[in-house]
């Protein structure tokens, strides 16, 4: 930054921290993109898809939840439109409208023993703000506890 | 009737504001005083029309007008009266309104300050091209609030009720205060970009010109950073996951402004002592000025899914014309204008504020760009290559961690180093005591057990920095006390009011180096966990033990609640009783949480009701601790106080004519000349 002469230094300079910086970029965006899959396309990656973070969508297939409260960890299997399913593990207590049928997105890995170990579970109702439909009621669970109470 | 006459002010509104946008052009080309006058009288009527339809909307929700389209959508007779009033901004069409307003009231705080301004140099066009700027992009706003946001459509026949508004702003009082918070700061960046471009448009930047728009960027700046702090304890407080930055969409879109607008508010002082960096300290308030409408459209058109985002709308094609003719413009006018941007000074050493005000900028630009690209990826990956990926946390927490640590460094050395040349013995001597004060704390910490690098490294670094402002302030005050013979604490009081700008700009480092100190505590040293307790049974969790003693339903008139009760102890002592609970909203298809908390300084116990079984014999809890997690609130207020204490006008002594003002520029120059 002395007088004249450093401009061409201070040019190389810049474009030399320029590029580190696109590079730890790059490489940071790389290594932290979680790609969003369906059983199908899941399976059809094959080994290759073992071990990167990925989010799987589907629905949760009927007769298949099982919940272990001693471990706190839910196993249930994932199925798509073209009747793939993936086994799906995932551990802490699943949101209150979890329940066979409902579209579910889980995020974690694939291991090659062949089931999907999950961190994240995410119940996917398509927007946020809807009304629940109806029949769907809610209160009817903890109906009881009010009852409780006035005893 | 609520409909006809709020949508009628927005028309009016809409034709007043292109009326004076008009007027304002033409008087600043022609130099004609009624046409400024006109344009001025719009700009307040503009105000006044969008305030009616405000206040109309208001009136509505209150008297449950279900025949009002956005009354219908967000009001219920079940609401409380408060809640009623602030879902005005729970749903799209209300939150532009809510824009609206606010813009509209900058408007016409900039009509006043233009009547002054042109009243002392009537002939300069910069303000007509300014106001005349501003009016522009209240045309925008209210053109979307007549047409495809259009909150005041009539509905016959008219409902008998409505849903309510979303349950996530009922849950807390606190959405009356965040969303008006963050808006006022989103929303103000439009008067600095008026000015700026006001300026382009006139050609030239007077020497008053960084003082002024420093002032005017400022306020927002203050607002935006209480709004985003605030945000942050809404998350934590009411979304039950103990955390309180996701790095979600739309918190990334309240962010990368207030990181550009933050640059800004220190190349400008470059520029004004220096009179350098002139284009890149425009680039900046532009670039705000784009983010805060990039990040309308990401986050207003649905295209990003996210906790905030309101339903898919028809608005996303105007914003995306509106960005694009901001974004061309303003290039435009910046390469037609660059040759009254020339730098008029230059580097002279390494070793200097000017330089660290540099590294600075180029800190915080990367860092907005690091926000940006992870924030827009999602969206690039999907248009080109047609996959669907998130960008995960931690690119954000990789990418932003090594930049913010130098910025915490920076927040004490660049203030320390003086304006042209800074010397090593003059360093030597300011950093020894902050060095000493760090090197002791980092050894007392590793000593204590602290073993996480990053965290330790910003302990030190923001030790060594607060250390730094503590020495400019005592320093300053020393030298005060031996001049005037006054004690301490007034000498403190008198070097702080004697340039209120400089020691609250380091008030709102200190606070910053609060926040972060919390940031890194909090994010490095929380622990969590859940368990399924049998009624009656306790639970241990650090340092603490948690027993659930029961849990019970409430009815109440908006929504249905499930409440735990626990018993908190530590090491066998009750400490407190924490109610968890679970709301069932009408609104909402999953019960919302409302956590538990027992906070103080060192660190919080945070309690969340996930399950319970239909007996009431089972709670399941999430336990998590954070250590220090108050500091961030606490260094929100600082940054506030710090922000409030610069803005506060300086007491007026003798008001210096303009003969005397240029006396005591000419011996700047000239010291600065010899200096040279």
């Amino acid at each position: 930054m002395r007088r004249g002469g450093g401009k061409a230094g201070l040019v190389i300079g810049a474009a030399v921290v320029l590029l580190v910086f696109a590079y730890l970029l790059w490489g940071g965006i790389g290594n932290n993109l979680v790609y969003f899959l369906t059983p199908t396309e899941l399976l059809a990656k094959g080994a290759s898809a073992y071990g990167a973070n990925v989010r799987l969508g589907g629905i949760v297939e009927g007769g298949t939840v099982h919940w272990d409260a001693q471990r706190h960890e839910l196993r249930f299997r994932l199925i798509d439109g073209d009747d793939h399913t993936v086994e799906v593990v995932s551990t802490g207590v699943p949101p209150q409208m979890f329940s066979e049928g409902i579209g579910a997105v889980v995020e974690g890995v694939w291991t090659p023993e062949g089931v999907f170990r999950s961190h994240n579970l995410m119940v996917k109702h398509s927007n946020e703000y809807r009304a629940p439909p109806p029949g769907a009621k809610p209160a009817e669970y903890y109906r009881q506890l009010f009852r409780k109470q006035q005893s | 009737m609520n409909a006809v006459i709020g949508h009628a002010a927005t028309l009016l509104g809409l034709l007043l504001a292109a009326f004076g946008a008009v007027a304002a052009f033409v008087a600043a080309r022609t130099g004609e005083a009624r046409y400024f006058a006109g344009a001025r009288r719009a700009g307040l009527g503009v105000f006044a029309c969008v305030a009616i339809a405000f206040a109309t909307m208001e009136r509505a929700l209150i008297t449950h007008d279900f025949s009002v389209s956005y009354v219908e959508q967000v009001g219920s007779r079940a609401t409380p009266l408060f809640y009623t009033i602030i879902s005005l901004w729970s749903a799209l069409e209300g939150s532009i309104l809510l824009w609206a307003l606010i813009l509209a009231a900058y408007t016409a705080l900039l009509v006043r300050w233009s009547t002054r301004a042109n009243a002392a140099q009537p002939a300069d066009p910069q303000v007509p091209y300014a106001l005349g700027t501003l009016l522009c992009v209240n045309v925008f706003f209210l053109l979307l609030i007549s047409w495809p946001a259009n909150p005041f459509r009539v509905l016959n026949p008219a409902p008998l009720d409505g849903p309510g508004p979303n349950a996530l702003l009922q849950n807390s009082p606190f959405m009356g205060v965040h969303p008006p918070l963050l808006y006022t700061g989103y929303v103000g960046m439009a008067v600095p970009f008026s000015l700026a471009v006001g300026a382009l448009l006139a050609g030239r930047l007077n020497p008053d010109w960084p003082r002024l728009i420093r002032r005017w960027t400022l306020v927002p700046w203050t607002f935006l950073s209480l709004g985003i702090v605030a945000g942050s304890w809404w998350s934590y407080e009411v979304l039950g996951w103990g955390g309180y930055w996701a790095w979600d969409p739309v918190e990334n879109a309240s962010f990368m402004p207030w990181l550009t607008a933050t640059a800004f508010l220190h190349s400008v002082m470059v520029q004004e002592r220096r009179g350098m960096l002139k284009t890149w300290t425009i680039t900046l308030i532009v670039g705000t000025f784009l983010l805060t409408v990039l990040g309308t459209f990401l986050t207003r058109s649905g295209v990003l899914a996210s906790v905030h985002a309101f339903t898919q709308s028809a608005i996303g094609p105007f914003f995306l014309v509106f960005l694009g003719i901001v974004l061309l413009g303003s290039l435009t006018l910046l390469a037609w204008r660059s040759d009254a941007l020339r730098s008029e000074g230059r580097f002279d050493a390494a070793l200097s504020r000017e330089t660290a005000f540099v590294v600075n900028n180029l800190l915080f630009a990367a860092f907005a760009f690091v926000v940006l690209l992870g924030t827009m990826f999602p969206l690039l990956a999907e248009a080109v290559r047609g996959v669907k990926v998130s960008v995960g946390g931690p690119y954000f927490s990789e990418m932003s961690v090594p930049i913010a640590l130098l910025l915490v460094f920076l927040a004490g050395v660049g203030p320390a180093l003086p304006w042209r040349q800074g010397s090593l013995a003059l360093l030597r001597g300011k950093f020894r005591w902050p060095f000493v004060a760090a090197l002791g704390v980092g050894v007392a910490l590793a000593v204590a057990g602290v073993r996480a690098p990053l965290a330790l490294l910003t302990f030190v670094l923001a030790v060594f920095s607060g250390g730094l402002l503590v020495t400019e302030f005592a320093e300053a005050t020393g030298a005060r006390r031996r001049a005037t013979g006054a004690g301490t604490l007034p000498a403190l009081w008198g070097v702080a009011t004697s340039n209120r700008r400089r020691y609250g700009g380091y008030i709102v480092h200190t606070g910053i180096l609060v926040i972060a100190v919390g940031i890194a505590a909090s994010a490095t040293f929380r622990r969590e966990d859940e368990w399924t307790i049998p009624r009656g049974a306790t639970q241990d969790f650090g340092r603490y033990q948690i027993r659930f003693d029961s849990v019970w339903a409430v009815h109440e008139a908006r929504r249905d609640g499930v409440v735990a009760a626990t018993t908190v102890s530590l090491q066998g002592t009750v400490l407190t009783r924490l109610y968890p609970r679970l709301n069932y909203y009408p609104t909402a298809m999953e019960p919302i949480g409302t956590p538990a908390l027992r906070a103080n300084m060192r660190e919080d116990l945070y309690l969340v009701l996930l399950a319970y079984t239909q007996d009431g014999e089972h709670a399941t809890i999430k336990a998590i601790v954070s250590p220090l997690v108050g500091w961030i609130w606490l260094g929100g207020g600082i940054v506030g106080l710090g922000a409030l204490f610069a803005l506060w006008p300086a007491r007026k002594r003798d008001p210096p004519t303009p003969a005397a003002a240029a006396v005591v520029t000419r011996e700047r120059r000239a010291r600065e000349a010899v200096g040279r």
